[in-house]
């Protein structure tokens, strides 16, 4: 079994049988991390670069571990902040890049479109591992092996993604992953923070938790980037914890348990409370595991596919 | 770049269109020591004449696209007045007004000076240069520049293009001001808070593409705002490359009521939609953006009914590199004077949106109108300033053979249907030798 495309830049337009692929392989890796030697050897001999345009520590060990679990050469670069940089033109990285001779890329880019680039211009596969606000697929991949393997199905189920759509590359790419496998796909945030013709993806559009919560079996609450936000797309801290920060009295109102999900990393009493976080319905750490076996799954089928 | 001195030419079998003298007809034009010496179709006897055969082609008053960055003085590195008279030439332009977004700005009458005399040294002199000087000192935005000193020297409008002018009260003074020597301000419009950040236009490509958006809703303020500044002091305001459907319908509104009111597009924002973008090609990147498909809907319209006064390019070259970076990253602006004749006949004409005569009045007869330049006529006894094209020969856009110093267009690989096939000005005469028909 291969992928259609020899890269993983989105989710869009991803056949369902390629994400199937993805998620069942992740099952296999997923046995292989709870064994006591974690190691497996298919990408001996093979050597991946990540590249990281954007800080991002949780992301990059994640990638770096399924790597090393793969038994790739691993070698990395990460350069600073957020800022449109200056300096080296995106042409000049990719043929860096090449004359390194690896055979694949993770790119973390704070623009739009960054690994869409290098993947035309460079020989190895890409691996998008998030840019600027547009996809993070293999984050989607892992939001989705984890509603799997907790309700044993994806279709059919009622996922809502709270929060901060507008800047959020997650919320893009768990629109299409989910939609693709069947779901329905809600979404829920200030009326500054849903982008435009979004509900042309066939998503409902909400503005107030109380009216989705009892319809939902996933709530897949985004993260606030705290200082570029209050103030501008909403008031303040407390007010978007009064409207949009999912607690426990907010929760009982639902029939059924409601399935907590979070990409890390939390800020604590603004979208989430502790209890709710930490609670018995929270599978907030459980996306961390099952992320390391869907990134040794992307390696290892694009690696052994090309 | 070829010229030749046109001191005795004949132009057989050539289509004229000459909406101010009512004249569309098949004859042949003879030209001597740069003027109109006679029309008629008996010419071919003339002694000593070099015949060029023209059967096909359309020769109009000359093209005056009056947006261009030449970039000169400051960034050479993407264009000079002499290259961009070059490509203004190749693109069938006789004349072009350039934008004071160099640096130092247009905010000083020795930089219109220097353009003026550099531009008569470029091409033989045939492409005419008119600086529009920046409204405000280094466009800035603060303080009037010197609008009667630079008119003097030959500005023939005032603008802070590649920004807008953004104050209110200095709108309002400058079209004051500028009103005692009958010069328009030109406004780049765009609410600058409401496009912080912003890459492409703010719509479901945008939203699909995680880019930050610039809402079509951020130009129709500010032309709202300046329509009635416009209207409370009685001056002459124009639009630069106007690309949204809500501001056709407010200068649909201004001209009902009779206002000094004028406006302008540019060719990609009737050809293309935002839906190009998803490429993250570079070159689709310019301010303002590309828009929606409705927004272009309604440029057309606006172009049909004449709501829409002018086409211009906004030719704004950069540099290979420059473009060659993300795309948040990458500067605004792409080149067009070597496309603009194409993508017109391609787009509005062979569509039948507008006529050919229509075309000439929007791309000769109204720039020069709106700048109280000289009429220019296809008649005898006329300096012959004059455009020739071929409407119906089909080419590749090959961005490699481009007269311009930059070549960043997203067009390159486009088949078009009309070509530009020479320009004559001044006493000298240029033919592309790209073209079949030259
Ligand atoms: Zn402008």
């Amino acid at each position: 079994m291969k992928l259609k495309s020899r890269h993983l830049l989105g989710l869009r337009g991803m056949p369902p049988e390629d994400i199937r692929l993805i998620l069942d392989t992740a099952g296999s890796f997923r046995e292989v991390l709870d064994r006591p030697i974690k190691k497996v050897p298919p990408l001996q001999g093979k050597t991946i670069a990540n590249m990281f345009f954007e800080n991002s520590t949780r992301t990059r060990l994640s990638f770096e571990l399924a790597e090393r679990r793969l038994s790739a050469d691993v070698l990395g670069f990460q350069s600073g902040g957020s800022s449109v940089s200056k300096g080296e033109s995106l042409k000049d990285t990719a043929r860096n890049i090449e004359a390194m001779k690896v055979d694949m890329v993770v790119m973390r880019h704070w623009a739009s479109g960054a690994p869409h680039y290098l993947s035309g211009v460079i020989e190895a596969a890409v691996i998008n591992a998030g840019d600027g606000a547009h996809e993070h697929p293999t984050q989607a991949l892992l939001d989705l092996f984890t509603i799997q393997e907790k309700f044993k199905k994806v279709e059919g189920l009622h996922i809502c993604l709270v929060g901060d759509i507008l800047h959020s590359r997650v919320a893009r790419s768990n629109i299409y992953g989910l939609k693709s496998l069947g779901a329905k796909v809600s979404v829920c945030g200030p009326a500054t923070m849903i982008p435009r013709g979004l509900e042309q993806l066939g998503v409902d559009v909400y503005h107030h938790l109380d009216d989705v919560i009892p319809s939902v079996d996933v709530l897949n609450v985004l993260r606030i980037q705290l200082e570029r936000d209050a103030g501008r797309f909403f008031p303040s801290l407390r007010e978007y914890h009064q409207t949009y920060g999912v607690t426990l009295r907010r929760l009982s109102r639902a029939e059924r348990p409601v399935t907590i999900m979070h990409p890390g990393p939390i800020n604590r009493d603004v979208e989430l409370s502790a209890d709710v976080a930490d609670g018995e319905h929270s599978v907030i750490l459980r996306q961390v595991l099952n992320g390391v076996a869907v990134r040794m799954a992307v390696l290892y089928l694009l690696a052994t596919g090309n | 770049m070829n010229i030749e001195r046109a001191s005795n030419l004949i132009l057989r079998n050539v289509r004229i269109v000459d909406p101010l003298s009512g004249v569309d007809k098949i004859t042949s034009i003879h030209i001597v020591d740069g003027s109109i010496k006679a029309i008629g179709s008996s010419l071919s006897a003339a002694k000593g004449a070099v015949v060029r055969e023209c059967e096909g082609m359309v020769a109009a008053p000359g093209f005056f696209d009056m947006h261009v960055h030449l970039r000169e003085p400051g960034f050479e590195h993407k264009e000079t007045v002499e290259t961009g008279c070059m490509s203004a030439a190749a693109g069938g332009f006789t004349g072009v007004s350039c934008m004071p977004n160099t640096n130092p700005a247009i905010d000083d009458e020795s930089v219109v000076r220097m353009i003026r005399a550099k531009a008569r040294d470029a091409v033989g002199g045939l492409v005419d240069v008119h600086p529009i000087a920046a409204v405000s000192l280094g466009r800035k935005g603060e303080r009037l520049a010197p609008l009667a000193e630079l008119a003097a020297a030959g500005a023939v409008a005032f603008t802070d293009d590649g920004d807008p002018v953004h104050d209110a009260e200095i709108m309002r003074r400058a079209l004051e001001y500028a009103s005692m020597f009958n010069k328009p301000i030109i406004q780049h419009a765009q609410d600058m808070p409401m496009t912080r950040g912003g890459v492409m236009n703010e719509g479901f490509c945008s939203t699909e593409l995680g880019l930050p958006g610039m809402p079509g809703a951020a130009e129709d303020v500010v032309i709202a705002r300046d329509i009635t500044l416009s209207g409370y002091t009685g001056g002459q305001y124009h639009v630069a490359h106007m690309s949204t459907g809500g501001a056709v319908e407010l200068i649909r509104m201004a001209k009902s009521r009779g206002l000094r009111v004028t406006c302008e597009v540019t060719p990609h924002h009737f050809v293309l939609t935002d839906d190009a973008v998803r490429t993250f090609d570079t070159n689709t990147k310019m301010n303002p953006p590309l828009r929606s498909a409705d927004d272009v809907a309604a440029i057309l319209a606006g172009l049909k009914d004449g709501t829409i006064d002018v086409i211009a390019t906004d030719h704004a070259p950069h540099s290979y590199d420059e473009k060659q970076v993300e795309y948040q990253a990458a500067p605004f602006g792409i080149i067009g004077l070597e496309t603009a004749i194409g993508l017109t006949m391609t787009a509005l004409v062979h569509k039948k949106v507008i006529t050919i005569e229509r075309m000439v009045q929007l791309l000769s007869v109204n720039p020069r109108a709106i700048l109280h330049l000289p009429e220019i006529r296809v008649t005898e006894g006329s300096m012959a300033n004059l455009t020739l094209f071929h409407p119906d020969e089909q080419w590749v856009v090959d961005p490699s053979r481009f007269y311009s110093r930059s070549r960043n267009t997203p067009f390159g690989g486009s088949s078009l249907k009309g070509r530009p096939v020479g320009a004559i000005n001044n006493g000298v005469v240029f033919f592309h030798p790209h073209s079949a028909a030259s």
